[in-house]
C-alpha cells in the first residue's frame, strides 16, 4: 500500500508555502498578475512572461476592515477581498504588480473601483451571455485589450506562438484536474469531498510548476492502486453530494465537513474552484485569441442571464457521478446565485423523472452557523436515506 | 415499576423547552414532559432524566432517541436524529396524513413538507433570527409580555406593519413605535404580521395549496394559527401534543433501533 497520508500531508504544506515561492519569482524578476475569478484568462498573463495568480478572497479576517469602505450586507467575497488588499495581508497581492477583475457583478465591478487605488486594476468588461457571435466578439476584444494592456505595463510582447503555447500548457493543467475528478466516479469514492478540496486549493497555488502536477498525478495513481489492492478510504453507503454554488474556499469548509460528518460524501464540487472552470478545454485548432474567448466565455456562472449550462452541467455531473442530492452553497447576497437556485432546485428536483434531492444553504465566512449547518445537512441526509 | 425493555423514549432538547415523550410497547404515551432548557443543554436532559426516572422508567435499560438543538448534550441517547425528521415522524403519527409541517422553533424555523410520512423536502431560516420564536420572545420582552400575551394583544390591534427582514433592525422599529405612542396592540399586530409573513414566504417556497400543522409550542395560539391559515389560504392544523411532536418523532424512531 502506498502512503497517501504524506501526499496529501505534503499538499497541506505546500498551500502555506506558495508566497514563499511567489516571493522568490519576484526576488528572480518575475512579474506576478492578481487573479480573483476564473473568467480571468491565465493563458495570456503567462504568454506575457508573467505569474497569475489566485488572491486571497475567503477568510472572514479582513471584512471588517472591508467594510470600512464597503456597505456591510455585500457578499463576504468582496468584503474579504478588498479586506484583505486594504489591510495588506494577502502576500499575494502584497507582490502582485497589477490585477485583474471581470464585471461579473454589481458589488464586484465597483469594488474593482476602489482597489484601483491599491494596485493598478484592469477590468475587463464581461458580457452577460455566452449566446450570439456579438457576447462572444465584445469579449475576445477585451481579451485583446488584455494582452495589448499586459504588453504596456510590463514591457513585452505576446506572439500568438506564445498563446498557443499556453494554451496547450493550461489544457494539460485541466485535463490532469479532470482525470483526478474521475477518481470520485467510483462507489465508493476513493477519497472524501474534503481531500479533493485539498487537491483543488492546492492546484490553485501550483502556478503551473510541471513538479505540482506531478504530484496530482502521483497521487491519482497511488489511490488507484490502493483501491485496487482493496483500501476504501471512504466507507461505502454514504449520500453522494455534487456541490454546486458560489466559489467554495476556507471558510466554507464548514460546509464540507457538515455533508461528510452526517453520512454523506461530496463526489464533485461543480463550483469555480472545481469542475465549473475546467470541463471545456481550449479549442487548439483555432486562432488563440478566438478560442480563448469561446472558452472562458462559455463558463456557466450564474453572473450569465440565461444560464442553462450550469443546468446542463449539474444534470450531468450528477449521472455521471451517481450523485443522491445536490447541495447548493449561497453566499450571502450573492443575487445572481440565489435567485438561480430556484432553477437548480426545479432541474436537479425533476431531472426527466431521475430527479435527486436538492438543498440550497445560505451562509457567509463566520463560524457561527456551524450547529445549524450540521442540523440542515444531517437533516438532508437522513431525508435521502 | 414498568417493564422497560419495549419502551421507547423521545427527547427533544430545544433551544427554548425540552421535552420527552415515552412510548409503551403498543405505541401509546406513557410520559410526557416540557422544561424550561435554561442555560444549559446538558442540564435540561438530565433533569428529564431524574424525572423519568421518578416516573420509574429507567433510560439506561431503554431505547433513547435524541433531537433538536441540544441533541448531542444527552448522554443516555443511543442515537441523535435532527429534528426535522422526527417534526415528520411526530405530525405524522398526530395527523394521520401528509402535510406541510411549520415548525416555528426558538432557533429556526422549519417548513417540513411529508409525503407518504417522510420528508419529501424541508427549508429553514438561514443564519438569521427574523421570523423565529427568538423574534418573537426578544419582542414580547419589548412589550413586557408573554408570547401567548403577545398574540391576544395581536388579536385586538391593526394599522402597524414593521419590517420582516432582521431582528435587530425590526427590535428599534418597534422602539420607535413605542417611542411614538402607538398603542401596544397595534405593536403586537405589527410584530405577529412581520413573523406571518416571513413564514409564509417560507412556506411559498416549499408549494402552497395544501394542509399545514403547527408544530412546537407555538400552536397554543389560534391567532396565530388563524393569521397563518389567513395568509397561506389554506388550513392550518395542531394538535393538543404539537409541543411534543419533535420528541414524540424520536421516540418512534428509538423504536426502530436495534
Amino acid at each position: 500500500m502506498h502512503d497517501i497520508e504524506a501526499l496529501f500531508e505534503a499538499m497541506r504544506n505546500a498551500i502555506p508555502a506558495g508566497p514563499v515561492k511567489i516571493k522568490e519569482a519576484v526576488d528572480s524578476g518575475k512579474k506576478v498578475v492578481g487573479c480573483y475569478c476564473a473568467f480571468t484568462p491565465y493563458e495570456v498573463i503567462r504568454a506575457a512572461g508573467a505569474i497569475p495568480v489566485s488572491l486571497c478572497s475567503t477568510s472572514d479576517k479582513p471584512i471588517a476592515a472591508g467594510e470600512e469602505h464597503l456597505p456591510r450586507n455585500l457578499c463576504p467575497l468582496i468584503k474579504s477581498s478588498y479586506g484583505f488588499a486594504l489591510t495588506d495581508t494577502c502576500p499575494y497581492f502584497h507582490f502582485c504588480d497589477m490585477v485583474i477583475g471581470e464585471t461579473t457583478c454589481d458589488g464586484k465591478k465597483k469594488m474593482y473601483e476602489l482597489l484601483d487605488r491599491l494596485r493598478p486594476t484592469h477590468v475587463m468588461q464581461l458580457p452577460q451571455t455566452y449566446f450570439g457571435v456579438d457576447a462572444l466578439n465584445v469579449w475576445q476584444a477585451e481579451i485583446e485589450s488584455l494582452a495589448r494592456k499586459l504588453e504596456t505595463a510590463l514591457g513585452v510582447t505576446i506572439t500568438e506562438d506564445d498563446l498557443s503555447r499556453e494554451i496547450k500548457r493550461r489544457n494539460e493543467e485541466r485535463r490532469v484536474m479532470e482525470d483526478f475528478y474521475e477518481l470520485s466516479k467510483l462507489n465508493p469514492p476513493l477519497l472524501s469531498g474534503q481531500e479533493l478540496h485539498l487537491v483543488n486549493e492546492f492546484f490553485k497555488i501550483s502556478f503551473g510548476d510541471p513538479r505540482a502536477l506531478d504530484m496530482i498525478r502521483e497521487l491519482r495513481t497511488k489511490l488507484q492502486e490502493n483501491w485496487e489492492a482493496g483500501e476504501r478510504r471512504v466507507s461505502a453507503g454514504k449520500q453522494r453530494i455534487v456541490v454546486t454554488g458560489c466559489p467554495t474556499g476556507k471558510s466554507l469548509e464548514k460546509v464540507f465537513s457538515a455533508i461528510e460528518e452526517n453520512g454523506g460524501v461530496i463526489v464533485a464540487f461543480e463550483n469555480c474552484g472545481g469542475i465549473k472552470p475546467n470541463y471545456e478545454m481550449v479549442n487548439e485548432a483555432l486562432p488563440p485569441y478566438e478560442a480563448l474567448a469561446v472558452k472562458y466565455l462559455g463558463i456557466p456562472c450564474s453572473c450569465m442571464s440565461p444560464n442553462p449550462k450550469r443546468l446542463d452541467l449539474l444534470e450531468t455531473l450528477v449521472d455521471e457521478y451517481k450523485a443522491n442530492g445536490v447541495v447548493d452553497i449561497i453566499l450571502q447576497a450573492c443575487h445572481t446565485y440565489n435567485v438561480e437556485s430556484f432553477l437548480v432546485r426545479e432541474r436537479i428536483t425533476a431531472q426527466g423523472g431521475k430527479g435527486v434531492s436538492y438543498i440550497s444553504v445560505e451562509t457567509d465566512y463566520s463560524q457561527n452557523d456551524v450547529e445549524q449547518l450540521s442540523t440542515r445537512m444531517g437533516a438532508f441526509m437522513e431525508m435521502i436515506a | 415499576m414498568f417493564f422497560k425493555k419495549n419502551f421507547q423514549i423521545g427527547v427533544d432538547i430545544g433551544s427554548t423547552a425540552a421535552k420527552a415523550i415515552v412510548l409503551d410497547e403498543d405505541g401509546a404515551i406513557l410520559y410526557k414532559a416540557v422544561i424550561p432548557t435554561g442555560w444549559s443543554s446538558v442540564g435540561a436532559a438530565k433533569e428529564l432524566r431524574e424525572d423519568m426516572e421518578r416516573s420509574g422508567i429507567d433510560v439506561t435499560e431503554t431505547r433513547v432517541v435524541a433531537t433538536g438543538y441540544g441533541r448531542v448534550s444527552v448522554p443516555y441517547a443511543s442515537k441523535t436524529v435532527t429534528e426535522i425528521s422526527c417534526h415528520a415522524q411526530g405530525v405524522f403519527r398526530l395527523l394521520g396524513r401528509d402535510c406541510t409541517v411549520v415548525d416555528i422553533g426558538g432557533q429556526d424555523t422549519k417548513v417540513i413538507s411529508l409525503s407518504n410520512g417522510r420528508v419529501a423536502g424541508f427549508l429553514m431560516n438561514d443564519k438569521c433570527a427574523a421570523g423565529t420564536g427568538r423574534f418573537l420572545e426578544i419582542m414580547a420582552n419589548t412589550l413586557a409580555v408573554d408570547l401567548l400575551g403577545l398574540f391576544a394583544l395581536a388579536e385586538r390591534g391593526g394599522g402597524v406593519t414593521i419590517s420582516a427582514m432582521c431582528a435587530v433592525f425590526a427590535e428599534s422599529e418597534v422602539i420607535g413605535l413605542i417611542g411614538s405612542g402607538r398603542a401596544k396592540e397595534d405593536i403586537a399586530f405589527a410584530i405577529c404580521e412581520s413573523i406571518v409573513t416571513r413564514v409564509a414566504a417560507l412556506c411559498g417556497k416549499q408549494g402552497r395549496g395544501r394542509e399545514f400543522f403547527l408544530s412546537g409550542g407555538l400552536y397554543e395560539s389560534e391567532y396565530l394559527r388563524k393569521r397563518l391559515s389567513e395568509r397561506l389560504q389554506a388550513p392550518v392544523t395542531t394538535d393538543p401534543l404539537a409541543r411534543w411532536a419533535g420528541a414524540l418523532g424520536a421516540a418512534i424512531l428509538a423504536g426502530r433501533l436495534d
